[in-house]
């Protein structure tokens, strides 16, 4: 195991060792003799598949979970972390895939729950106002402290969560895919933070899927496959095509292959449609196109500029309050007649709007669709038929572990996403309306959902693809609209796109401005 | 002395005495449920709190002994109802019900080996209730326009687990909003994740909810027996507990709105009692059994049309599992 340290090109005491951990979840091996060490003062990176055990590893070192078997020592000394009390008297800090926040509360509540410094709150609450800002200065974290969370942007409530972890003293940071949900804007945004925080003599753990940022800000990088670590690399000495072959244990194509589109019949048709959120703020406003079978149109823009709102029209989860929405010519009512009439939608934020966590896999793999007729018989749901038919996507799919009895609770972040995939995309709509395809799955799955995708557009279905990743856009995309502050800033076919023209779209310059 | 004056403050008067059970139970709820657990037990700890307070304090003869034995026994109870929902995450309405049905069959029979009266336990020796406490001065100003009939009519002259009632509900409001077993109460039962992470037990937390309105449950209890009445009977809570959890939604989990909610149904029940055996003109006199659905009634009309939505504590009724 020394070894495996040596080998990493550690050469100091590590901030944190792990030796030997195992742990299994019934029959799931989630780790299987993990070993890891992390250099102090470094940003080390994990790269893993969806499933590969990596935000199980990290729960462990918070003592969130119990390993089975193995040891963790801290700066060199050996620790018996059993709950998250005793990380965080470590030094450790975790900020979790999915946060660990109370919504109602503040953002101050937030922070003091679990160090709130006496009986009464009184005077923790003074003591952390000072402390904090202090922090929030160091870092250029600024947070409204009086703010209350579930009011707040993801990229706010992730700083909320780095605050809380430095406001317990944490000296050691684990991140698990902290950029999954944040726009490239904040994700750089907190790339500083990150390299601030090393600066300073910190120790950040940053687990993702996207192997351009390793590249970017990790000194270390370590590769997880299959519950186990494959390999440790100088991130120096690596390069992403690397990487990535030692995730998924073959070459992966990082490209998208596809001919060009045939487009044929308008399918969805948008004129002047101006849409309100909760707080009656119109967040689309005067937006017109056409989606066409056959075509992809994408729609590139930071988030935030009414790409949610606008995805919600459309799918009839939220009533426009001006404008036409006509699909195959005729009005979309709500969610439920849009469905019948083939309109299949990946919701953007699906752990909450695409599943149900307390159902199984394959009742979740037929949610919204339970009413097509191959599915009942005399009113009775088919049981068998669907769980063979989801233990099929699973396996196109690649979903881990291929269990449709589990709850989608019990499955790792990125094979959550993949369920309601192919969910969406196997019932085979006329019309698909995908909001974030790829966010929080592994390169492995990113291209075979592309290449899915584009298949889909050659068998003649039109695609509305929202995403927030440029490149995402740019490769699969025929044409691509962009939206800034719920405006189309302009539109252009996809072979005359270039990065620094849409760039300056998303940031709402036009071109007679520019 | 105006005669219907004197009407209102009698009613005032009783809806304070009725409200007292439903105040305490409605607070021992916001206890549990604001920790995420389900109390539809309150009703069963109540029940048992007021056969244990009955037995103690008949067979001591002290009021106090009745009490604490009162409050032991709920405590108990509600480390049962805890035992089965959070350290076994068995589902909280299932052990609550059974709870409920265990002490109203438990209840009468032990009463009956005991004191051999048909399920009943009478409370009859000396120094074994809670007597009325006449406060300072009430006699002297009973005289004084308006003030002197409020003071010594309506808030002189009740027991002290009344004033105790009344003084839970700044204290729990306090407590809730102001300090920090009340931050990681309200917390535990929105996220029990967050509260985990933050390196608090979430299993402790709740236990301490439950023991909390175990506590409480149980002064409700000692009071239907040694201190509103004389004795134990059957059912003898008569779906206060549920009354009482129905005015907690009504209040929408906060200490205020729920003590506003429950002197509204002990009025009704106040009112109730005062229209028994009325003539009403055309009708008649009404049956005594429509008139005592009146509160009941309330309810579900409060309930189902007024409230609004109740958003209650986001990770209610769930047993925390974080891996299976
Ligand atoms: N609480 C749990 N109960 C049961 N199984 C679990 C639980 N958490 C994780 N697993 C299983 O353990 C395995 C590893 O999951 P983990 O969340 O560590 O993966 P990951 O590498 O973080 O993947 P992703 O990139 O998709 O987030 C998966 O097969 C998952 O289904
Ligand atoms: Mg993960």
């Amino acid at each position: 195991m020394g070894a495996e340290a040596a080998a990493a090109g550690v050469d100091e005491t590590p901030a944190v060792e792990l030796r030997g951990i195992c742990k299994s979840f019934g029959p799931v091996q989630a780790n299987r003799e993990v070993d890891l060490a992390v250099a102090a003062g470094t940003i080390h990176g994990i790269v893993g598949e969806n499933g590969a055990g990596k935000s199980t590893l990290m729960n462990i070192l918070y003592g969130f979970y119990q390993p089975d078997a193995g040891r963790i020592l801290v700066d060199g000394r050996p620790r018996r972390i059993r709950s998250p009390l005793d990380a965080i008297r470590a030094g450790i800090g975790m900020v979790h895939q999915h946060f660990m926040l109370v919504e109602p509360f503040t953002v101050l509540e937030n922070l003091l729950l679990g160090a709130e410094g006496g009986f009464t709150l009184e005077a923790g609450i003074a003591r952390a106002r000072r402390e904090i800002e202090a922090i929030e200065r160091d870092y250029g974290l600024e947070v409204d402290l009086d703010a209350v969370v579930r009011d707040l942007p993801v990229g706010v409530q992730q700083r909320v969560e780095i605050l809380k972890a430095l406001f317990r003293g944490a000296h050691i940071l684990v991140l698990d895919e902290p950029t999954g949900v944040l726009t490239p804007q904040e994700a750089d945004h907190l790339f500083r933070i990150l390299e601030n925080l090393r600066e300073q003599g910190r120790t950040v753990v940053l687990i993702t899927h996207k192997l351009r940022e390793i590249m970017a800000v990790t000194d270390h990088v370590s590769v997880m496959r299959g519950g186990r670590m494959v390999a440790h690399r100088r991130t120096s000495e690596t390069s992403t095509e690397e990487l990535a072959e030692l995730m998924v244990g073959r070459k992966v194509l990082l490209r998208v292959e596809k001919g060009p589109a045939r487009p044929g019949e308008p399918v969805l048709e948008v004129a002047g449609l101006e849409v309100r959120d909760d707080f009656d703020v119109p967040r689309v406003r005067d937006v017109s196109f056409t989606v066409r079978a056959g075509e992809i149109l994408g729609i590139a823009g930071v988030a935030g500029n009414g790409q949610s709102e606008l995805l919600e029209a459309l799918a009839g989860i939220r009533r426009p309050s001006r404008g036409r929405i006509l699909l195959r010519g005729r009005p979309v009512e709500d969610a439920a007649r849009a469905r019948a009439r083939r309109l299949g939608h990946v919701p953007e934020d699906r752990l909450r709007m695409g599943l149900v966590r307390s159902f199984t896999a394959w009742e979740n793999a037929i949610l919204g669709y339970q009413r097509l007729a191959g599915y009942l018989r005399g009113g009775f749901l088919r049981r068998r038929r669907m769980i063979a038919g989801c233990v099929d996507w699973m396996e196109r799919y690649d979903v881990r572990p291929r269990d449709p009895f589990l709850h989608a609770a019990d499955f790792s972040g990125g094979n959550q996403q993949k369920l309601v995939l192919a969910r969406e995309l196997e019932h085979d709509p006329d019309l698909l309306l995908v909001g974030q395809p790829t966010r929080g799955v592994d390169i492995g799955a990113i291209e075979f959902i592309h290449r899915r995708l584009v298949a889909m557009r050659d068998a003649g279905k039109a695609i509305l693809l929202v995403s927030v990743e440029l490149e995402e856009v740019m490769s699969l995309a025929d044409r691509i609209l962009v939206m800034f502050d719920g405006r189309i800033m302009g539109e252009m076919a996809a072979e005359e796109a270039e990065e620094r023209r849409l760039g300056l779209l998303m940031a709402g310059v036009t071109a007679e401005a520019g | 002395m105006n005669d219907l004056f004197l009407q209102v403050l009698l009613l005032a008067d009783s809806t304070l005495r009725l409200a007292t059970p439903l105040v305490l139970a409605a607070l021992a709820g916001l206890f549990s449920e604001r920790s995420g657990v389900v109390n539809i037990a309150l009703e069963g700890k109540m029940l048992g709190g007021a056969f244990a307070a009955a037995a103690a304090a008949q067979l001591t003869g002290s009021a106090f002994a009745g009490l604490f034995a009162a409050i032991g026994f709920a405590v108990f109870l509600a480390l049962v109802h805890g035992f089965a929902s959070i350290t076994n995450r068995g589902d909280q309405v299932v052990s609550g019900m059974a709870l409920n049905i265990m002490v109203a069959g438990l209840g009468p029979t032990l009463a009956d080996a005991w004191f051999g009266q048909a399920g009943r336990i009478p409370v009859t020796a000396e120094g074994a209730r809670f007597r009325p406490l006449t406060l300072p001065f009430a006699e002297e100003i009973r005289e004084v326009p308006v003030i002197g009939p409020i003071y010594a009519e309506l808030l002189s002259g009740h027991n002290i687990l009344v004033y105790l009632a009344l003084l839970a509900v700044p204290l729990v409001a306090w407590v809730l909003y102001r300090s920090r077993f009340g931050l990681r109460l309200r917390a535990v039962g929105e996220s029990p994740e967050a509260v985990d992470t933050a390196g608090i037990s979430v299993a402790w937390m709740r236990y301490r909810a439950l023991i909390v309105a175990g506590v409480l449950t149980g002064i409700a209890g000692a009071y239907l027996s040694v201190a509103q009445n004389a004795s134990f009977l059957r059912d003898m809570t008569a779906g206060k507990g549920y009354l009482a959890l129905a005015a907690l939604i009504f209040g929408k989990w906060r200490p205020l709105p729920a003590l506003l909610a429950c002197l509204l149904f002990a009025f009704a029940d106040a009112v109730q009692a005062r229209l028994q055996g009325v003539e009403v003109p055309l009708v008649g006199t009404i049956p005594t059994e429509a008139i005592q659905a009146i509160p009941y009634l309330l309810t579900i009309l409060l309930l189902a049309g007024f409230v609004g939505r109740a958003v209650a504590p986001k990770a209610i009724g769930q047993p925390y599992v974080k891996e299976r």
